[in-house]
């Protein structure tokens, strides 16, 4: 009986052997060194519009303890239901980045995009990123924005439009300014909107829109501010879409 | 007897009808609806509105029931908080309230919208229905197609559908397919080809191969598709177009030497600046970076495709070759043109027909290539001499929206939808097959969103809907200004970027009633030298060198009809003391802080939104500028300056400061004293 079972094991352990070489494949090897974060490189806090992909891919980095760059590392992401990630993992590229492209889920909101890593010790290392859905109203109030404030709210200019942000002698506030628009009530932002910055004390050089835009446009207007400020509007309650 | 006795049967029959009974509350209580109210139930408690909203709530099946639309929902079943605004900030489905929108939902309902079987009482069926013949829910990213359904105008709320059905009509989708909107207004394309009669005058047969084999390779923003043509048939195509090519006597060029040395080439770039050519056509720069409009062809590569001749012919007058182009015939002289051309002939690409070489055609081959351009349809967009042009070429879409999937041929691995079937026809129409006609499309992902968008909102529920809900679109004019003057706007082609009484482009100001805003003077000297009146703008009027006789008809013609009924432009201009001035000048400087967007004193003002009023006194009339302050929007609807509600005295001051702003007459007349 002994022989038999010793030739039976060499037999499986051959076989065993035999059949593990192909699967020996350059993915199996795991990093050169042990990931210790995940870094943003670009694309968070994008804003976009329910259900559509993100203008921008997000790019991310997995380093070591010392902040050097590790290659091979396995990423994958999650979020809310309803985000679609393309691809949903892979494995880092050799300067320790790695590219996906996101389209944000149906309801309007934040979403976290969390891409995950296995560090030492198989301890789960994590980087979130905040990237905003709009809705139809925020939608609205976005291309409002865009036609009536942005010239003198954005400080930044683009080939087709000149910023007119440093020729004022107010300070126009940049939407996306949470510290201090944030500390605005709905009534007084819809009220600036409407009656210009006098009804607040504030300079001639915000005229009056209420005879100009639609009271919804303003709603939307505002709505819009509330959905882009950072940080978030009304941080205390919850401000990410979830199931 | 069955059951022995009759109180056994009586006892028996009891508990199965007890039984019976059950069965009604019981499927009611393993159903997903009911868990949910359940939920929300729990959801509310902890809430400080916890009464309110408890007390709203209503148990059991809901269902909104509206024949008119064939609309029967039973959404708010599991969505029972769609109208509590107060849970805006709940995260979790179907919790949340519905977003804001323009319309009521009781009186639109869910599935107008959202598609998916509104009559369903299980999420799977409601949402996701895969049975043949019914319509699952439409993905978020093409939502706006319902909106479709109804809006033939293009209001700014559904930006997708409007750049999707644009995209219909500029990348010539509906010259092969028919697409009726469910006004029953057919979409008639926006892009022009050009006829090909005479394409031999215009450029080589190695250029045609090229280009046919790869347009967006000559350029980038080409919107004739990839018929991924081989070798031989775009050699027997090109064949064929020279072949049935007749000559035009007016491509014959105006004699005179083109000159190409350094300084000719700098002098004609500054003839393509000078006469804002870059307001309609775009030129890689330095960087591959694209600079200009994109309403006439890219002209980065145009030495390499135009024949000499025939281009100084074309800008010479480009009605001689296409009577109906958008392109407006500059007065240019014979030094001008040549100029001109010479800078545009020396952009070339050697590397765009490096590899072409074409031997003689033989009959053979152009008989070959008359039978492909007939069976490609190339006559379709293109009138070509000897074919006629087929119609019915493609598919109707009409009713693309509601095609049913048992209809649909799906690619294997692909999702069993029709918004991904017709995504993947517009990508790659011919993974469906390689022998299928439709081209391949060079679009952005977001264009192609934008185009199933908009084929999405094609349904057969849209053609049902009352008359009532319909929003028509914008009818087009077909005004047409009369006499001299008439001709000479024509010629000029005034209608390709301004709009008068309905008809023509948006690139520059809506003339309707231009004969009311300015002074004669200011007119006539601005046709003979156009000066920008707003130095942010890139898009400008271009000098078209017109005489002085031209210049004075189109001014008096401009003067005398295009007026408003409104006010008299001639209404005399208030009484100008120097406090009224000054009065003005304090209300436009601190009340309405004008300055924040118009100059008025280079030295101190920077605003930069709205136009330079340094010499607005010698340009308006003084009635336009107090009509326009009172309210912007009446006489041009859409502009951007906000309407301040300034009162009558108000109006008048600042009209009188801003009638005293002239300019350079202003200045030198301070010199003199």
């Amino acid at each position: 009986m002994r022989p038999a079972l010793v030739t039976v094991a060499a037999l499986a352990l051959m076989l065993s052997f035999a059949c593990q070489r192909p699967a020996v494949q350059p993915v199996a090897k795991g990093p050169a060194t042990v990931p210790a974060a995940i870094v943003e490189v670009s694309g968070g806090k994008q804003v976009s519009t329910i259900g559509t992909p993100l203008d921008q891919p997000l790019v991310i980095q997995v380093n070591d303890a010392q902040g050097a760059a590790v290659a091979g590392a396995s990423v994958r992401f999650h979020s809310a239901p309803g985000v679609i990630f393309q691809p949903a993992s892979g494995i880092t590229g050799s300067d320790g980045q790695f590219t996906f492209a996101v389209a944000l889920g149906g309801m309007a909101g934040r979403y976290q995009i969390v891409a995950t890593t296995t560090g030492a010790s198989g301890k789960a290392i994590e980087l979130r990123m905040d990237e905003l859905a709009l809705g139809f109203e925020q939608n609205q109030g976005r291309q409002l924005s865009d036609l009536y404030c942005t010239r003198c709210h954005d400080p930044e200019s683009t080939a087709e439009r000149v910023s007119n942000h440093d020729n004022l002698t107010a300070q126009a506030h940049a939407f996306s300014d949470g510290a201090f628009l944030n500390k605005m009530s709905d009534a007084d932002l819809m009220a600036i909107i409407q009656h210009g910055g006098p009804a607040l004390g504030k300079s001639a050089e915000m005229p009056p829109y209420g005879r100009t835009l639609s009271k919804s446009g303003i709603q939307a207007l505002a709505a819009y501010i509330r959905a882009v400020a950072d940080p978030p509007h009304q941080p205390g309650e919850a401000v990410y879409a979830q199931r | 007897m069955l059951f022995g006795d009759s109180a056994r049967a009586f006892g028996t029959l009891g508990v199965v009808l007890l039984l019976l009974l059950a069965i009604v509350p019981a499927r009611d209580f393993f159903s997903e609806w009911y868990r949910y109210q359940k939920g929300y139930l729990r959801l509310i408690r902890g809430r400080d509105d916890a009464i309110t909203l408890q007390r709203r709530f209503e148990g059991g099946i809901h269902q909104t029931w509206i024949p008119e639309l064939g609309v029967v929902d039973r959404c708010g079943s599991c969505h029972v908080a769609l109208k509590e605004a107060s849970l805006r900030n709940v995260g979790i489905q179907p919790f949340r309230p519905h977003p804001p929108i323009p319309h009521s939902l009781d009186e639109m309902g869910c599935v107008m919208c959202h598609r998916g079987q509104g009559a369903a009482t299980t999420v799977e069926e409601a949402h996701r229905s895969a049975k043949e013949s019914e319509d699952p829910m439409v993905p978020a990213r093409y939502l706006e197609s319902s909106c479709g359904q109804c809006h033939m105008d293009k209001p700014t709320g559904i930006p997708r559908l409007n750049a999707g059905r644009t995209l219909l009509t500029r990348y010539g989708c509906v010259h092969c397919h028919s697409i009726v909107l469910p006004d029953g207004v057919k979409l008639a394309p926006t892009d022009d080809p050009p006829s090909l009669q005479h394409v031999a005058d215009k450029t080589t047969r190695e250029w045609i191969f090229a280009w046919i084999k790869n347009p967006q390779a000559y350029s980038g923003t080409a919107t004739m598709p990839n018929f991924q043509l081989k070798d031989e048939d775009a050699r027997d195509i090109s064949a064929f177009l020279i072949a049935q090519s007749t000559m035009l006597a007016s491509s014959a060029a105006p004699a005179s030497a083109a000159a190409s040395d350094a300084a000719a080439l700098q002098a004609g770039a500054s003839m393509y600046g000078e006469s804002f050519c870059a307001s309609c056509h775009a030129i890689q720069n330095a960087a591959g970076l694209l600079v200009g409009g994109n309403v006439g062809p890219e002209l980065t590569r145009i030495g390499t495709k135009a024949k000499p001749d025939w281009l100084r012919a074309w800008i010479g007058n480009p009605k001689g070759y296409d009577p109906e182009t958008l392109m407006p015939h500059y007065r240019f002289d014979d030094k001008q043109l040549t100029l001109i051309a010479g800078f545009l002939e020396n952009k070339t690409d050697s590397d765009f027909m490096a590899n072409v070489k074409l031997d003689q055609a033989t009959p053979r081959q152009v008989a070959h290539g008359k039978l492909l351009v007939t069976e490609m349809g190339c006559a379709v967009c293109h009138e070509i001499n000897g074919i006629h042009r087929p119609d019915n070429f493609a598919p109707d879409l009409t009713a693309v929206g509601s095609r049913p999937l048992a209809k649909i041929v799906f690619l294997p691995e692909m999702p069993r939808t029709l918004a991904a079937y017709v995504e993947a026809k517009i990508k790659e129409p011919r993974s469906f097959g390689s022998a299928l006609k439709m081209p391949q499309f060079n679009l952005a992902t977001g264009q192609v969103d934008n185009l199933v968008t908009a084929l999405l909102a094609q349904t057969d529920r849209a053609r049902t809907l009352p008359a009532r809900l319909r929003v028509a679109g914008h009818a087009s004019s077909n005004y047409e200004p009369a006499g001299a003057a008439g001709r000479l706007m024509r010629d000029l082609n005034c209608f390709s970027c301004h709009s008068i009484n309905g008809r023509g482009g948006d690139m520059a100001p809506d003339l309707t009633w231009e004969g009311s805003a300015v002074q004669r003077d200011w007119l006539l000297k601005f046709f003979k030298n156009p000066n920008t009146l707003r130095p942010t703008l890139i898009r400008r009027m271009p000098k078209f060198n017109v005489t002085d006789q031209e210049a004075g008809m189109l001014t008096d013609y401009i003067l005398a009809v295009y007026q408003t009924p409104a006010f008299d432009r001639d209404s005399p201009q208030p009484a100008s003391d120097a406090s009224q001035i000054e009065k003005g000048r304090q209300l436009f400087y601190s009340k309405y802080a004008c300055q924040a967007c118009h100059i008025v004193d280079p030295q101190k003002d920077k605003g930069y939104i709205g136009p330079t009023l340094t010499e607005v006194g010698s340009r308006l009339t003084a009635a336009w500028i107090f009509q326009w302050l009172k309210g912007p929007q009446t006489l041009r609807p859409g502009t951007l300056e906000p309407d301040q509600q300034i009162s009558d005295s108000d109006a008048t001051s600042l009209t009188t400061f801003l009638m005293a702003q002239k300019g350079h007459a202003k200045t030198q007349e301070a010199k003199h004293k």
